[in-house]
């Protein structure tokens, strides 16, 4: 025979897996008829009666409190599956795997009324603009007690780059692929270990190709294609490209900034022509 | 011009300074602000604003809190007050305007994607279920930035465990028995 003691263990132990498991149910939006709601309250009366502690009476209340969140969640269940919303989730993923891209696209048309809307400036918020611009004092006036800013770093964004022209709009999946099977050819041909040194593959014949190499290869190491590995005390940086692409968990993602200088770029340039 | 018919014609070209130009971050109107602006028969101003966009492919499109529909045929002055107004297509684009407006095959291809299947998971979904939805046709690294787009845009938000939800451009914009008749249909 249990005793009380042991009795109220494997009571709390079944709320606390109760709890957990409807918790689950919630947050990842399972079938909640998964939960067998009657079994769960025959659970609870059996053990109810066992509770003397405020902490035992709490985590009953808390069990009943999940299971009625999980009740919720399956009154709104059978109301959307009774709604002409309701379209079977395996069936639709099924549908969207063989549609291509065009009869996606020209099922959405049908179904997409964009928002019109327009940005322009009003003669009232002219005038009051006038009114601000003439009541504001000359720049050297204002900033005359500041020092002059200096020239700092910055983020070069995609779209500044295609204006510069370093970057092509087109296909610019197929680009980052094809410099992804350049590298693995390379690493094949020239490198050691399945990797190669990083200036070894990014350095190019002129400055301005070198930069766009580096900058292709830093969307290469971001979206997984490969990896960098560091030597600091050899100051080396090799490149290792992956067989296939890998997901990187955004908690792994580690920043690590790389010059590309002229004057590094020269220097590379000296030993690649000696070699 | 009848003194009713001057009135009228005042509070629908400010209805349409008030809907065509963006006031707030977000576009649209608040019942309560029509109200403020042109008078308790606000309502009447919007179905003859409706009437005269008719022609030019346009629409007054009313969205009720969270996408609730009203509790019956014809709403409140409560529920109204509380729904935003927005001037939306009434008719269809063609791949190619889609295409001029900013958007790629691609990415439109996604959104589709995305909304539909939200709408079947009752209106949430994981995101680590839909990016891999997307992988099947987009790039990898493309899916998590697609996601994050469709999120800036408005079109669906993100909760702290990673869900996705539809959010107020999708209530706005889309059709969503029509997408899911359209999608199941080809």
């Amino acid at each position: 025979m249990q005793s009380k003691k042991e009795r109220a263990k494997i009571g709390r132990e079944r709320l606390q897996r109760i709890i957990e498991m409807c918790k689950a149910v919630e947050e990842r939006s399972l079938n909640p008829f998964l939960v067998d709601v009657d079994e769960i309250i025959k659970v609870v009366r059996e053990f109810f009666p066992d509770w003397e502690h405020p902490e035992d009476l709490c985590l009953d209340a808390e069990a009943i409190n999940r299971l009625a969140s999980v009740i919720k969640l399956q009154s709104e269940w059978v109301k959307h599956r009774s709604t002409t919303l309701y379209t079977d989730p395996f069936l639709l993923e099924e549908k969207i795997k063989s549609l291509n891209r065009e009869a996606l696209v020209e099922a959405f048309l049908g179904a997409w009324h964009p928002i019109v809307e327009l940005e322009q400036i009003s003669l009232h918020s002219l005038k009051e603009a006038l009114t601000y611009w003439e009541s504001l004092p000359p720049l050297k006036d204002r900033w005359k007690d500041f020092p002059p800013p200096e020239e700092t770093g910055g983020v070069a964004s995609r779209e500044e780059l295609l204006r510069l022209k370093i970057l092509r709009d087109k296909a610019f999946t197929e680009e980052l692929e094809n410099f992804w099977n350049e590298l693995k050819r390379l690493v094949a041909e020239k490198g050691e270990d399945g990797k190669i040194k990083y200036w070894d593959f990014v350095g190019a014949e002129t400055y301005e190709e070198t930069v766009h190499r580096a900058f292709l290869t830093s969307f290469l190491v971001t979206y997984g294609y490969a990896t960098l590995e560091v030597y600091p005390l050899e100051e080396e940086i090799f490149i290792k490209p992956f067989e296939k692409q890998r997901r990187i968990g955004k908690k792994q993602l580690v920043s690590l900034p790389i010059a590309i200088t002229r004057e590094a770029w020269e220097k590379w340039r000296k030993r690649a022509e000696a070699k | 011009m009848s003194k009713r018919k001057a009135v009228y014609a005042s509070k629908i070209k400010r209805a349409v300074h008030m809907l065509f130009y963006r006031r707030h971050k977000k576009p649209g109107v608040k019942g309560w602000e029509l109200r403020k602006a042109l008078g308790a028969d606000y309502p009447k101003v919007l179905r003859i604003l409706d009437e005269y966009l008719k022609p030019l492919d346009l629409q007054v499109k009313t969205v009720f809190e969270e996408g609730e529909k009203p509790h019956s045929e014809k709403p409140t002055p409560e529920e109204l007050d509380k729904a935003r107004f927005y001037i939306t297509l009434r008719g269809d684009l063609t791949p190619k305007e889609a295409k001029m407006i900013g958007w790629r095959i691609d990415d439109l291809a996604g959104l589709a994607i995305t909304i539909a299947y939200i709408i079947s998971k009752k209106g949430k979904a994981p995101r680590k279920e839909i990016e891999e939805l997307l992988r099947e046709k987009l790039p990898g690294w493309k899916a998590s930035l697609n996601i994050d787009r469709y999120i800036r845009y408005g079109y669906l938000s993100q909760d702290e465990n990673e869900q996705l939800y539809l959010d107020w451009r999708t209530r706005a914009e889309v059709d969503q028995k029509m997408l899911m008749d359209l999608i199941l249909s080809k």
